[in-house]
């Protein structure tokens, strides 16, 4: 179904257009006549279908009008200037090296931003609080997908190892968010190894499904497993963090203090939520910092080489399992510290908070932003989790914009919004190699 | 004994609708190396548009079985591989030589469309079945247990095979069947040879979403259960089975499936029910660390 609209001579071929939108209407007819066309709907003790042939009569007849007015743009174009989608992707291309190469400055202000967001109202410092946790994660999975190329689709697996970590030490043993938090990690970037020591030779596709495989693992046995973790019931009555041992409430046991007294403060719910969007900012910034640094390191050099080309790599005498054995690791234990933190913060987990729409939620945020890119990661957390929040009649419309935006985007530009390949060495110039 | 018999005949039903959706995760992955993230839900699609097709039939009063099945098979093969096509030529096809994992994403965000897709038109609720075909035949009976392969069973078995043993035609015999194979060992040669590349493929798609719109039918008819998250688990099985019997081997691809299927049966029969899901996983990846080829699978080269 190429366009062969351009004749020889430079004119438009109508003919062709034509043609080619009356074949995309016969498809869409085709593909809406089952699913559009008859709906399945609940009776009395059974199920019954009602039609809706006006809506595929939309459908066939919107396709016929848009496929013919593309073709006679792409068409009236490509007899002018060579210009459309390609025009738009050297934009967009535009605009992520402008991105990266300010990235300094937008982070600064970006960051101001976020600090700022507790002196708005409750509402927005709760919004603030779930994107930056994924914004935490999006950063600890860039690592994995975006820095070494290794497609994790069971990530929330060590989101999950995290939460758990906590939930079961502070129920079961009485230990405080502070002692579990670095647990969390340790326990997730553990399981990162388990996980990742046999499988990580595969190829990539083949990693993606053992992951994939690995995620369901841990949701089914978090399900099953009843005595340790009281299966889809979940575990209540976590303790919050409390602020460097002062906790959060009215009152305080004997002998202690909370927050509030300690400062010579009344005492105000919302202190703990501002707290805990300070928390989770300073974690996810830690998570940046981190990634920003270990990316100048030789382990960090090793990842973005693997991602290029493995074998090359093996060549030069990189142990390419150890290098995404140390990724899928690190990776790991940062979805733990996000893990344990959601796991405080909520108060309660179940095994139902853990499936793979969020692995591949979080995946998405990585993936539209642009792998690699630390800013596209933040750009795609707050598209893709904070406008649907605040656009909530949307919501049953969100996972379907989500699967329509990974394609198109990996359509347009494969490597994402934000992608832009900044130069590990220069010749000259600023951080020029000597 | 007869237990054993029984899941024997369990085992091999389930295990021939995995294999039918296991030999599109099989073929595709062959002539243009991704994974086809999306087949399950194309399985899925299969199994709301027969349900959708029987309850339209039964309106129209159709009542002869037969009929009923062979029309409610060839309306939802036609379909679905429509949908097929269309994943193919809207996700897949702009993505040729892109970077490696860029189909693959491109693959997951489709599965996510669909699904939820299929949920918003039809709702997320579980849409049962009138059962179609009750009854069927006791094989043998000592002390009270009786040994039964039901109606549905042989036609699941019957239809699977007549499938696979016309499917092995076209592949085996046929200009198309040749055009593929090629395309499979080399697809720049092919096309300098005068094979048209992009149809071959469109068509190997084709191919596989009848087959799972096949399988789907069967489901609906076996479980009397739709909802649109089966294509989820339904898909991750079908394609361990491709791995199992080797990825890219058409035989290997049944023989995956039956294996899987007789595993979920004994292991649920045997163990425990709630991680027979479980045990498929493990078994995916005990296959790829030992033996990553597949039991029937030419082991990979990989050139620079």
């Amino acid at each position: 179904m190429a366009v062969q609209s351009i004749a020889v001579t430079g004119r438009v071929d109508i003919p062709a257009i034509v043609k080619e939108a009356f074949l995309a209407a016969v498809v869409t007819f085709a593909l809406s006549i089952p699913l559009v066309g008859f709906q399945t709907v609940d009776v009395m003790g059974g199920i019954d279908y009602v039609t809706h042939f006006d809506r595929v009569a939309y459908a066939v007849v919107s396709v016929f009008i848009g496929r013919l007015t593309l073709g006679w743009l792409k068409a009236t174009r490509a007899t002018t200037a060579g210009s459309g989608p390609s025009a738009a992707s050297a934009a967009m291309a535009r605009i992520a090296a402008l991105a990266s190469e300010y990235s300094l400055p937008i982070g600064a202000v970006g960051l101001l931003l976020a600090v700022a967001v507790p002196f708005t109202n409750n509402y927005y410092i709760d919004l603030g609080t779930t994107v930056m946790i994924y914004v935490m994660l999006g950063w600890g999975l860039n690592i994995v997908v975006g820095l070494a190329g290794l497609l994790d689709l069971g990530y929330v697996a060590f989101y999950a190892v995290g939460a758990y970590t906590v939930g079961l030490l502070s129920v079961n043993f009485g230990l405080g968010f502070w002692v579990c938090l670095p647990l969390a990690g340790f326990f997730a970037a553990g399981f990162g190894m388990l996980l990742g020591f046999p499988v990580l030779r595969l190829r990539g596709d083949y990693l993606a499904i053992v992951t994939l495989g690995f995620g369901e693992i841990i949701r089914i046995v978090l399900l099953n497993w009843q005595s340790l973790t009281n299966g889809p019931n979940g575990i209540g009555d976590i303790p919050r963090p409390s602020f460097f041992g002062l906790p959060f409430a009215r009152s305080a046991p004997a002998g202690h203090e909370t927050f509030a007294q300690f400062f010579g403060l009344d005492f105000d719910p919302n202190q703990r939520t501002t707290f805990l969007y300070y928390l989770i900012l300073i974690l996810a910034l830690i998570t940046n910092l981190f990634t920003m640094r270990i990316r100048r390191l030789p382990v960090g050099r090793a990842w973005e080489a693997l991602r290029e080309d493995e074998i090359a790599c093996r060549a030069i005498g990189i142990n390419a399992t150890n290098v995404k054995l140390s990724a899928f690791a690190i990776g790991a234990m940062f979805a733990g510290f996000a893990g344990s933190f959601f796991g405080a913060k909520q108060g309660f987990i179940s095994p139902e908070s853990f499936n793979f729409t969020e692995s591949a939620t979080i995946l998405a945020i990585v993936v539209l932003g642009g792998m690699g890119s630390q800013l596209g990661v933040v750009l795609a957390a707050l598209i893709l989790v904070g406008l649907p929040e605040l656009g909530r009649e949307f919501e049953q419309y969100r996972m379907l914009l989500f699967g329509a935006a990974m394609v198109g985007i990996m359509v347009f530009r494969p490597r994402g919004l934000l992608a832009h390949r900044t130069p590990s060495i220069r010749l000259y110039g600023k951080g020029a190699a000597s | 004994m007869e237990y054993f018999l029984q899941q024997l005949i369990n085992g091999l039903t389930l295990g021939a609708i995995y294999g039918l959706i296991a030999i599109g995760y099989t073929m595709v992955y062959g002539i243009i190396g991704m994974i086809n993230f999306a087949h399950g839900e194309i399985y899925m699609i299969g199994a709301f548009i027969s349900i959708i097709t029987f309850m339209v039939l039964a309106s129209l009063n159709v009542t002869s079985v037969p009929l009923a099945i062979i029309i409610v098979l060839a309306v939802t093969m036609f379909f679905t591989s429509v949908h097929g096509w269309t994943v193919e030529r809207i996700a897949y096809r702009p993505l040729r030589g892109s970077y490696k994992l860029a189909p693959l994403i491109s693959a997951i965000g489709m599965s996510i469309f669909l699904q939820n897709y299929v949920q918003i038109l039809q709702g997320a609720r579980v849409r049962p079945m009138r059962p179609l075909l009750r009854g069927g035949i006791t094989l043998l009976e000592t002390n009270g247990f009786a040994v039964q392969i039901s109606y549905l069973q042989i036609i699941i078995i019957v239809l699977t095979t007549g499938l696979m043993i016309g499917f092995s035609f076209i592949i085996g015999s046929t200009p198309l069947g040749r055009a593929q194979r090629a395309c499979e060992q080399d697809r720049t040669m092919a096309a300098l040879l005068g094979v048209n590349v992009d149809r071959t493929i469109s068509l190997t798609f084709v191919i596989g979403a009848c087959l799972a719109a096949v399988a789907g039918m069967m489901v609906t008819l076996y479980w009397g259960v739709v909802d649109f998250f089966i294509g989820f688990l339904a898909g991750v099985k079908a394609f361990t089975a491709a791995v199992l019997g080797g990825v890219g081997s058409l035989p290997g691809a049944m023989l995956g499936g039956v294996l899987i299927g007789l595993i979920e049966a004994f292991w649920s029969a045997y163990f425990t029910i709630e991680y027979k899901d479980v045990a498929v996983f493990v078994i995916l990846v005990l296959v790829l660390i030992f033996r990553p080829s597949g039991l029937l699978g030419r082991p990979e080269v990989e050139k620079v």
